[in-house]
């Protein structure tokens, strides 16, 4: 067969997992970033003091050296090019840019300054260029921050490793209990290690419900959450080793309304209880209501994934709207934007192999069309002037590290377009 | 650190692990000389980055991160590391 040539969109893990396969099945790969740089949110979700986690960008790295792949850095698809300009130029095309919009409380006062998302505070944190111009006043003591997935946990780990932060006290609210907690054991368990911060959590709060205790002792449950009431039940009985900042971990309390006149003063909370359904563990007000001060709020309850014209989006569950990676005839998904924003970075691994074994059953189905127009390269110059190839990143790469050399941290990331295209051709 | 996978996978060899790995670090795999004969998969230790998918993943929960493997199991840190240097 001549060549096939797909077009792999955000370069992200899943991004590069469905690249590996695609590469190593014999076929092209042009994989196109909306950003500068490689990696999603390996570069900008993981936090800096995980190297490890970091590290697997070196089999990205395999990837990238293999025969039949090029990266296209700064090309927006959606914006600068439509959906319909990329598929007619390749043989198939598999959306993986993952879900960045934050999922937003719908409580009054959300608004107000100091009320912030935590993905734009951990982007933030972490040199994420969407993030590079925000501002966030760290100059309270208080701070509360809504959910209970890994984000949380990160903008917390944040707010606490921050020199600048003038945080003493972080509390963490969870609407359900442990149990029911979105966290990972690694990111859970880290907390508890942390040298600048005792975590507090209330044994009152921590106490397991018997429709929960009943959900985790049977098969149903996953080995994660086990672990989660583990850790958390540990952390309940822990004497306080009297460090300089706490973090408190609540449970069963969703925030009502944010309140405050120029600022974020405080949050209104009502307590919640657990109402067991179909396996499922909703919750129910209380009625009895509770007023923190605060001096910011950021709200993790998940992200979402946002639609490109003209791709089938299912809005419920924000997502694209796919059976196993398949969308459409030489469309596929793979990743949080196939599946939702879950699991951990390997999670992607199995994903995108499911979509890419689909996508060549396709083609050896001859379900894959020929291509209508040849001119990627033609559209991608005249649309995206910006645009870094993977020679470009490479350069910005050794200087971001150069630069991190020289203060003794693994890099000094750049943040700004215009810098990073500078640094992309600088020879 | 890394990841170690203890008594449990003996005679199981599920697999799951090796599908999420995402450095795929666990060996051997199917394709690989000696899959037969190995009575239990590993983690290369040099390789792990600590991001717990095996954990999630193992139906029989014989992954563990290595400081929180079970005292009776502690052995098998030297297995998994072992593993590796002898091949």
């Amino acid at each position: 067969m001549s060549e096939v040539r797909v077009a792999v969109v955000g370069a992200g893990p899943a991004g590069f997992y469905a690249t590996e396969r695609l590469l190593k099945a014999g076929l092209r790969v042009e994989l196109l970033d909306r950003l500068a740089t490689p990696w999603g949110l390996v570069r900008a979700g993981v936090a800096p003091d995980h190297p490890n986690i970091k590290a697997v960008s070196r089999v990205y790295e395999k990837t990238a050296a293999l025969d039949g792949f090029r990266f296209h850095g700064h090309v927006d698809v959606g914006a600068d090019i439509s959906h319909e300009e990329l598929l007619a130029r390749h043989h198939a095309v598999i959306y993986a840019y993952g879900a960045s919009r934050d999922r937003r409380l719908g409580i009054p006062g959300e608004d107000l300054p100091g009320s912030h998302a935590a993905t734009d505070f951990v982007a933030w944190y972490n040199g994420h260029p969407d993030a590079a111009d925000l501002r966030f006043d760290l100059s309270g003591r208080r701070a509360v921050v809504v959910g209970n997935g890994n984000v949380a946990l990160d903008a917390d780990h944040a707010l606490e490793a921050l020199a600048a932060s003038r945080i003493e006290e972080v509390l963490v609210l969870g609407r359900r209990g442990p149990a029911q907690a979105a966290y990972t054991t690694p990111e859970l368990r880290e907390l508890g290690e942390l040298t600048q911060a005792d975590v507090i959590v209330d044994p009152a709060e921590a106490a397991i419900d018997d429709e929960s205790r009943a959900w985790l002792e049977s098969d149903a449950a996953d080995g994660t959450a086990r672990r989660n009431v583990e850790i958390v039940g540990e952390y309940a009985t822990r004497p306080s080793a009297d460090k300089p900042r706490r973090i408190v971990l609540r449970y069963l309390a969703s925030p009502m309304r944010i309140v405050g006149t120029k600022r974020v003063e405080a949050v209104e909370l009502v307590r919640n209880r657990l109402v067991h359904e179909d396996g499922r563990a909703r919750t129910a007000s209380t009625g009895e209501t509770d007023k923190l001060a605060c001096d910011l709020v950021l709200r993790s309850i998940g992200y979402a994934g946002a639609p490109i014209p003209g791709v089938p989006f299912n809005e419920r569950r924000a997502t694209i709207a796919n059976e196993g990676g398949r969308v459409a005839p030489g469309v596929y998904t793979a990743g949080w934007i196939k599946r939702g924003p879950s699991g951990v970075i390997g999670t992607n691994k199995k994903c995108a192999n499911e979509t890419v074994a689909a996508l060549l059953a396709d083609l050896e189905a001859g379900k894959l069309s020929a291509l209508s127009a040849d001119d990627l390269d033609a559209l991608l110059d005249e649309r995206c002037r910006d645009r870094i190839d993977y020679a470009g990143w490479e350069r910005i790469d050794a200087h971001e590290r150069a630069l991190g050399e020289r203060e003794g941290r693994p890099r000094v990331k750049i943040v700004h377009r215009e810098d990073f295209v500078a640094r992309a051709s600088a020879t | 650190m890394a990841y170690v996978i203890a008594e449990p996978c003996i005679g199981t060899k599920d697999n799951s692990c090796v599908e999420v790995c995402p450095v795929d670090c666990i060996h051997p795999t199917r394709e690989e000389p000696g899959y037969e004969e190995a009575e239990q998969l590993y983690i290369d230790p040099d390789e792990c980055i600590d991001c717990d998918a095996c954990v999630e993943a193992c139906p029989v929960d014989a992954c563990f991160a290595e400081d929180q493997v079970p005292d009776e199991w502690h052995g098998y840190i030297a297995k998994n590391a072992g593993w590796f240097t002898k091949r």
